[in-house]
């Protein structure tokens, strides 16, 4: 069980039960979806910019606890972010859930992102995890296309 | 095999009703003793592949300790001895199936690829533009896909028969299908998502009236009860050996003599020839023509070491076992505040799918693997089933004949986990 709240922090479930912007942005500057054939997890990231920062953050979608709580706590941790930002979060975001050492160089506060630290430890889970975030890198990289976890 | 010979009487006959020791059963299965996250392995996903006894497992390991040679075409010793326990396992299937000879029964890696041979073989010799190919809304995508690409090939259209609620084949929906232009019909003889069981003799019966052959993917029937492919007149049944308690990598496809002569091969190859010059090739006759390339030899002597041992304890006496298993995990389980389960049909086998109020399935099976149980979530290679029930996914809790009540208890205790963590 000790394992289980590790994963399933009540934070988690929180934000699984009452996703925050969990709406679709009318006229978003860019939106994409995600889609993790395996388990059939959907999500569409919408970002509005105002120059080089994030405006606003949105998503919409169907998935488990894990997907729909990571794509909430990653909706508030970037509002208000710069680009190079977001894309840094992404990138300690993805070590923290794969289980990877943080990287030495100059990295921003974890904050909230931290109650997926449990995610490690559960290999299968990891693509619930990372899908929204997925999707919002390929947001920040210009894709067109639907982004598949696969 | 120590456990299935001590249910034999003295005339060597088994009392399915009376001797059914499903403890005994279970020594039999070596991976049942181990334990997941430090608790007893509860093994309920027999539909994605269902555990091996000792007998096969030890087949294997004889065969590549002592065995191994290719087949039919050595003179020396262990070929031969090869050869003679691959066909073997050809003479058991055919029994296993009750087919009428040993030569309508190919050997594929499995049932995906029997249904690819047929439409490859069949589909592209026989079906036109316009042409009509009638398959189920329970199909896998095993049995969804070659004929998609079939159609798209030929210009042929497929056609869908739905099902209600509680997971039914519509018999009737599917007789105003059937018509001048179709020419082919494949369905599921168990379904793999819902447990259904279909009324596959009547479907056979009336696509026969427009003499519409028909394959039945049997891959979830055979293990839970006996076919008799003469007594059900189809014209293809394909399965997979893996969850027929044999290896993975190998399957069977039973097609009628007739056909299967009519039909081009599916590939090219060693051991599908009788002669080969660069002007022309004669194909060897069936099984053969079908069996292009060294097969997977082991896994097709394990896999009749797998129907012998079924056939010691006796299918009716498995399909009786869990049926009151089925009974009893379909009530108890259903009986938990929240649920809900898909797949209420009549007459069904094996499957217990579910879903929990405000709990997606991968939650559940992520909760349920800690406690050491085994269950599969998603799509069970069923889309089109899970949007005709409006889910992304299902929980699905499959049963063999070496599960207990008390696994399933051990069930009902870890969805009532998965509720308090989600409070």
């Amino acid at each position: 069980m000790s394992d289980l709240r590790e994963l399933y922090q009540d934070l988690i479930i929180d934000h699984s039960k009452r996703p925050r912007n969990f709406r679709a942005l009318e006229g978003a500057d860019r939106q994409l979806d995600g889609y993790n054939p395996l388990c059939g997890d959907k999500v569409t990231v919408y970002v509005d910019l105002e120059d080089d920062r994030v405006k606003d953050i949105s998503f919409q979608g169907s998935g488990c606890a894990i997907s729909t709580a990571s794509a909430s706590v990653m909706t508030e941790s970037l509002k208000g972010k710069t680009l190079a930002e977001a894309e840094a979060l992404f990138v300690i975001f993805h070590d923290l859930v794969t289980g990877k050492p943080p990287g030495s160089g100059k990295t921003p506060e974890l904050g909230k992102l931290a109650v997926f630290s449990g995610v490690s430890e559960f290999p299968a889970r990891v693509k619930c995890a990372t899908l929204a975030w997925h999707t919002l890198h390929a947001i920040l990289q210009g894709a067109g296309e639907t982004v598949s976890t696969e | 095999m120590k456990a299935v010979s001590d249910l034999l009487t003295a005339s060597g006959q088994i009392d399915a009703r009376r001797s059914f020791d499903v403890k005994k059963i279970r020594q039999d299965f070596p991976i049942l003793n181990r334990q997941v996250h430090g608790q007893p392995l509860v093994y309920l996903d027999n539909a994605a592949t269902s555990q091996k006894p000792q007998v096969v497992i030890e087949t294997l390991n004889t065969y590549y300790m002592a065995e191994n040679a290719n087949i039919h075409r050595g003179v020396h010793f262990l070929s031969e001895q090869a050869t003679r326990r691959y066909e073997e396992t050809r003479a058991k299937v055919r029994h296993f199936l009750n087919a009428a000879a040993d030569r309508e029964i190919i050997f594929t890696r499995s049932v995906t690829e029997a249904i690819n041979l047929v439409a490859h073989s069949y589909g592209r010799k026989y079906l036109q533009t316009g042409d009509e190919i009638i398959i189920s809304a329970m199909e896998h995508h095993s049995n969804i896909v070659p004929w998609q690409i079939l159609c798209e090939e030929k210009g042929a259209v497929l056609r869908v028969v739905p099902i209600n609620d509680a997971g039914e084949f519509l018999i009737n929906a599917y007789e105003k299908l059937l018509n001048r232009k179709t020419k082919f019909v494949a369905v599921t003889h168990v379904s793999n998502a819902l447990g259904s069981i279909t009324p596959i003799r009547q479907i056979i019966e009336m696509a026969h009236r427009y003499e519409i052959p028909v394959l039945v993917d049997g891959a979830q029937a055979v293990p839970h009860f006996q076919v008799d492919v003469q007594e059900l007149d189809c014209d293809f049944y394909g399965f997979s050996g893996h969850k027929l308690y044999g290896p993975t990598g190998i399957g069977i496809l039973y097609g009628k003599a007739h056909l299967l002569e009519s039909m081009p091969p599916y590939q090219g190859g060693g051991d599908m020839i009788r002669s080969v010059t660069f002007e022309k090739t004669i194909y060897a006759p069936l099984p053969h023509k079908f069996e292009a390339g060294t097969p997977h030899i082991a896994g097709g002597i394990g896999l009749g070491a797998a129907i012998d041992y079924l056939e010691a304890i006796g299918m009716d006496a498995i399909n009786q076992y869990e049926q009151g298993l089925l009974a009893y995990g379909m009530e108890v389980v259903a009986a938990i505040p929240g649920v809900r389960i898909y797949g209420t049909a009549h007459e069904k086998a094996g499957v217990i799918s579910f879903a929990l109020e405000g709990v997606h399935p991968h939650d559940i099976g992520t909760i349920l693997d800690q406690e050491g149980i085994a269950i599969r979530t998603g799509h069970h290679c069923c889309q089109p089933l899970m949007d005709r029930f409006g889910v992304p996914a299902m929980a699905r809790a499959s049963l063999a004949f070496y599960n207990t009540q008390e696994e399933i208890d051990a069930l009902v205790a870890g969805i009532q986990k998965v509720k308090e963590v989600f409070g």
